[in-house]
């Protein structure tokens, strides 16, 4: 691998690192897992002047649950503890769906959930998982902390909300209201693909109606999509054949995909729907299963 | 007493491969470990166009980058004569583009820096003004009336016809059409793939002026083809031209043509007079070296209503880029696609093949196959599914019905190919109990009912191996033989060397096998070498599974001529005449008192410190073997798959394989072999190709749109074998490196055809992408040679 020239930084604290990135005054980027960032410097798609490694600085690979369900990722937490970890197997179906999912074990032995959200790729898992769940990205800069919906952190292909000398610190997914349940599929070539089409779906119950539901769909637009209506329409209902088979038509009519290599647009709102439809069944035998 | 064979490491014996130690351990010394002193880096510029006209290059701010020390562009080259070089199928190929650029990934200007990062900030510092041209991607294009002239450059070249060849018999074939009862037929594309070796191309040439020698270490295949090569495109005497082929990282038909790379490296060294090393990245290789495939096929089939073929007809239209570079040895301009349907008794058959330039990377070679099997053999196995099902008979009993017969051998193929042994009928039947395959079908029924999607696969062929026997195969005028030089040392202890070059076949093994079981030398004791032109014998390499069936033999045939000596040797000890010596495994002994021996060991030592008055000193001989036929293995594979008709994603529930390969040397490498063939044959079936949007820009140019498949998703292979040996070749042994490749494709997409049998599809081109199946299922309609990329909606 042959990149263009850069300067190499590794502080060991936040404000080190948001220091570097403010000089750097656009031109730095920071380094999480790698996993996306390098392999556009290898194609020189991104030549930055300046990589800011944050990968020595402490206290950043996180993975904790408030006494509330209150969900928190840091920065440095990996594809592979999400993947092994009994909180999200206890607490969270649809992050634990989606971890193993994720490109190849070698992959996600390095890359991040935050590096994956700040990367913005139309066909990044964990943007839809998050959107789905009301997710929200925590960034630090010169002048302190804020809070950004994931719903709103994707501005577009590729592009964050972050100001240039922000570091996205953590991901935090607030406490469900009623009890969590949902999943995510994902149609891929062989794995370590990326997805033609990723659904993930999360639902919140209580006492058989649905108090909260949440769709994002992976791979089908320019950029992730929030099927809201499609979420919507489940809210303050049981769920039902009917009522499944609605949502995934209107998730299916909210994805905008492009006919391509992986597959023509039709096909890729087929699977959309199935997706949903297999997804929120299951999620009723499991409820019937509970009960 | 008798040696025990498989303790020595002789035939049959499952030894370790040898070669492994270095590799597991990070030892092995491939072309990029290699650093020489003063070594400089080349890197190429290339064309982001498929087709267009050079305007003009300008090289100054490249030049004016410190560390720069060459800038080779077409021009320069043209000025020695050098922009143009010869393909090893006898057309030519531009090695710097000078007028325009033909394809994608075309190589338009090199840099020769201090170190690798500084000739590729300089390529990009190259400003080339193109003329976009139209571009050609595919055979229907290249065809029609008013198409771009794409080789200009050639004299009488007026359209983009490669070549119009034709074989069998035409008037033979149309009477067995109008005899028939039922006539199926069916139209395919094969789709290009690339061979994708983990280790790219690569050189380091090193011109020494003080002795006018130039040393290649180069990613070859075929080192003494690339010397007779490099002789007649540089000008240069043979005898100052040393190839050293160091470890492989893979090969697959990739490492067998001559690069541009290559060319501008040692022309580079000769210029500069110092070392210089080029090592292709990974979208290089992907983009401009010899693909596979890319073959667009159609074909019928003449059948008696009891099931008996009576006829075929094939039609190709193959795909072949910008240069033909095929590197295909045989007088066949379609390489051997005429080996198609040569385990069925047929009287008749017709080929015509057409080949075709187009805005495409050159090549076309073997990947992992005999010059166009694959294509053949998936053909044939996709053709017989299809003509079962319009008989509305058994697959297996349809196959059986029209095999070659076991006592029916040596048989003349309706190609006129000629095959020499097999037991095809025995190998399905293998093939059909082990997958259990009534219950599969009563299972498939049940599935049915509750709309599920079951489907079986057979594939069954037999396909000619090892190039090639001197009648029929040449490269640039060699014919094809190859070579084994043993040298028994005073110890007992032997090197042997090979014209032959292992890319992970494990020659280092298997050949000191063949030795342990001619002569008793235990395995461990033998050192094997191969890929230095200086020290090899001359042979023509390893592709098209020749090594076993060519090289092989000759190893044989070399331990025999030694064996031979050591006899005189051992008459000599004995104090006997050489007629009262016997021999067994490792030893002579005296007829008449079987207890007075001498081991081969003894014999060595004898060669060189006790020899008989009138006999030569030493224990040393080379053998050069020239086929008298191809070989001939067999194989049968059977999947079972279950497709999702709402997404069309088909999931494999059983692969068993039935290879008859001959007598086996290493069991375990034959099983690798065999379990690699497979895997590269489900992801042929399922998810690999390089397709080419409308503008010729290559999609695949990386492992995520070009798809290797991993240990996650492969299925597992349950194997089986059946030993017919090989009647002509010294120890037996017909070849095993591309049987499952070649056949192994056709047994996954007929098990998917087979689940949507009933729907009216008949075809689905490769790779079976959910998409496709979703889509044929779907509509009721075949997915034939369609343009690979999708526009509409
Ligand atoms: C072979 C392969 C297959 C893959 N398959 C998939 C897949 O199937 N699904 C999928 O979702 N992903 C896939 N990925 C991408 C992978 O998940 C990446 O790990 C992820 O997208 C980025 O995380 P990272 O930590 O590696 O980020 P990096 O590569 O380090 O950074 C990515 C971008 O985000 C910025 N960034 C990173 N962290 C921060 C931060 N804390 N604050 C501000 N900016 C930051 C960087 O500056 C850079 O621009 C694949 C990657 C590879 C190499």
């Amino acid at each position: 691998m042959y990149p263009t020239r850069f300067n190499y930084e590794s502080p060991k604290s936040i404000a080190e690192a948001i220091a570097l990135l403010h000089q750097g005054g656009g031109e730095a980027k920071i380094l999480a897992g790698g996993q996306s960032l390098v392999p556009m410097m290898r194609l020189r798609f991104a030549a930055p002047e300046m990589i800011v490694d944050i990968n020595n600085i402490p206290g950043l690979d996180y993975l904790t649950v408030d006494a509330d369900g209150t969900i928190h990722i840091g920065a440095l937490c990996r594809h592979s503890d999400l993947e092994k970890s009994s909180l999200l197997m206890a607490h969270q179906p649809t992050m634990a769906a989606a971890a193993p999912v994720i490109a190849d074990p070698i992959v996600r032995n390095r890359g991040t959930l935050v590096g994956s959200l700040c990367h913005a790729d139309p066909q990044g898992d964990w943007s839809s998982v998050m959107m789905a769940l009301g997710g929200i990205v925590v960034a630090q800069g010169p002048n302190g902390r804020r809070s950004i919906p994931a719903a709103d952190f994707v501005k577009g292909p590729f592009q964050n909300m972050l100001a240039f000398d922000e570091i996205a610190i953590e991901a935090i997914v607030p406490a469900p209201k009623g009890i969590p349940n949902g999943g995510y599929l994902k149609l891929e070539r062989r794995v370590g693909d990326f997805a033609t089409a990723g659904v993930a779906v999360a639902v919140e119950s209580s006492q058989g109606l649905i108090i909260r539901a949440g769709i994002g769909l992976t791979g089908v637009g320019g950029s992730t999509i929030n099927a809201t209506a499609a979420a919507q329409s489940l809210v303050g209902a049981p769920l039902t054949a009917g009522s499944i088979a609605h949502a995934a038509d209107l998730a299916a009519q909210a994805a905008q995909p492009r006919s391509d290599h992986r597959g023509s647009a039709s096909y890729k709102r087929q699977i959309v729907k199935t997706f949903v439809v297999r997804i929120l069944s299951g999620v009723v035998e499991s409820i019937e299963r509970a009960a | 007493m008798s040696l025990d064979e498989i303790k020595i490491g002789g035939m049959g014996a499952s030894r370790r491969r040898v070669e492994d130690n270095r590799f597991i351990r990070g030892k092995g010394n491939y072309v990029d470990d290699i650093v020489l002193p003063g070594m400089l880096h080349m890197e190429i510029l290339r064309s982001p166009l498929a087709h267009a006209r050079i305007k003009s290059i300008d090289t100054s701010k490249a030049w004016a980058i410190p560390g720069v020390r060459l800038v080779m562009t077409g021009e320069m080259m043209a000025s020695r004569n050098l922009a143009w070089m010869p393909t090893l199928s006898y057309d030519t190929q531009a090695v710097l583009a000078t007028d325009k650029v033909r394809f994608q990934g075309q190589e338009v200007a090199c840099v020769i820096a201090d170190d690798a990062y500084i000739a590729k900030d300089a390529c990009e510092a190259i400003v080339v003004d193109y003329e976009p041209l139209p571009v050609v991607v595919n055979p229907i294009q290249a065809m029609a009336p008013g198409a771009p002239l794409i080789r200009d450059d050639k004299e009488n070249q007026h359209d983009n016809v490669v070549f119009d060849w034709e074989v069998g018999d035409k008037d033979g074939t149309e009477k067995a059409f109008a005899q028939a009862d039922v006539v199926s037929k069916l139209e395919l594309h094969y789709p290009r793939s690339h061979p994708s070796p983990l280790e790219t191309c690569g050189s380091i040439a090193d011109f020494d002026r003080a002795t006018s020698k130039l040393t290649v270490y180069m990613t070859t295949q075929a080192p003494h083809i690339i010397r007779a090569a490099v002789a007649m495109v540089a000008e240069l005497p043979e005898h100052m031209i040393r190839i050293v082929s160091p470890d492989l990282g893979g090969g697959f038909g990739n490492k067998v043509p001559v690069y541009p790379g290559y060319v501008a490296s040692i022309l580079a060294s000769i210029l500069l007079e110092r070392p210089v090393k080029w090592i292709e990245d990974k979208t290089g290789n992907l983009i401009s070296t010899g693909f596979g495939r890319d073959v667009y096929l159609r074909g019928e089939m003449a059948l008696r209503k009891d099931g008996k073929i009576l006829g075929v007809r094939m039609h190709t239209d193959s795909d072949h880029g910008a240069f033909f570079s095929d590197a295909q040895p045989s007088k066949f301009k379609i390489g051997l696609m005429h080996s198609a349907f040569a385990c069925y008794d047929i009287p008749a058959a017709h080929l015509t093949a057409r080949g075709l330039y187009t805005n495409k990377a050159p090549g076309g070679v073997a990947y992992r196959c005999s010059f166009r099997v694959t294509e053949a053999m998936f053909f044939q196995e996709r053709m017989v599914q299809a003509a079962a099902d319009d008989l509305g008979m058994d697959q297996a009993e349809f196959r059986r019905l029209n095999f070659v017969r076991d006592e029916d051998f040596p048989h003349r193929t309706a190609f006129g190919f000629l095959t020499d042994s097999g037991q095809y009928a025995k190998c399905l039947d293998v093939g059909l109990e082990a997958i259990g395959y009534k219950d599969f079908l009563k299972q498939k029924e049940e599935a049915k009912k509750r709309g599920r999607l079951l489907g079986i696969g057979i594939s069954t062929m037999t396909e000619p191996l090892g190039a090639g026997n001197s009648r029929e195969y040449d490269i640039l005028g060699i014919k094809m033989f190859d070579s084994a030089e043993l040298r028994v040392h005073m110890s007992g202890k032997a090197i042997l060397r090979t014209g032959a070059k292992s890319q992970g076949q494990g020659h280092e093994t298997t050949w000191a096998q063949i030795v342990a079981h001619e002569l008793g030398i235990p395995a461990d004791d033998i050192t094997v070498e191969e890929g230095d032109t200086d020290t090899a014998p001359f042979g023509m390499g390893t592709y098209a599974s020749r090594s076993t069936p060519v090289a092989g033999a000759a190893v044989a045939m070399v331990s025999r001529k030694i064996r031979a000596k050591a006899r005189k040797l051992a008459a000599h000890l004995l104090e006997v005449s050489e007629e009262d010596v016997e021999w067994e495994l490792g030893r002579f002994y005296v007829r008449s008192s079987p207890d007075r021996g001498v081991t081969i060991q003894d014999c060595a030592n004898a060669a060189y410190s006790n020899m008989p008055d009138g006999l030569e000193p030493g224990l040393e001989n080379t053998a050069y073997y020239d086929p008298p036929n191809l070989t001939w293995p067999f194989a049968c594979y059977i999947a079972t798959v279950e497709v999702d008709p709402e997404t069309g994603v088909w999931d494999v529930l059983n692969v068993v394989a039935v290879d008859d390969c001959g007598v086996r040397i290493n069991p375990m490498i034959v099983e690798g072999q065999i379990m690699g063939g497979l895997t590269e044959a489900y992801a042929m079936a399922s998810m690999q190709f390089i397709t080419f949007d409308a503008e010729g820009n290559c999609v695949g140019s990386n492992y995520m749109d070009y798809l290797l498949p991993t240990a996650w998703e492969t299925p597992g292979f349950e194997l089986h074998e059946v030993v017919t040996p090989c009647p002509h070749h010294p120890i037996g042994a017909k070849g095993i490196g591309e049987c499952a490749t070649v056949g192994g494709p056709a047994a996954f997409v007929n098990a998917v055809m087979d689940a949507l049998k009933g729907t009216g599809v008949r075809n689905i081109d490769m790779p079976l992408l959910p998409d496709r199946v979703y889509e044929a299922f779907t509509t009721r309609r075949d997915i034939s040679g369609m343009p690979p990329v999708k526009t509409e909606d």
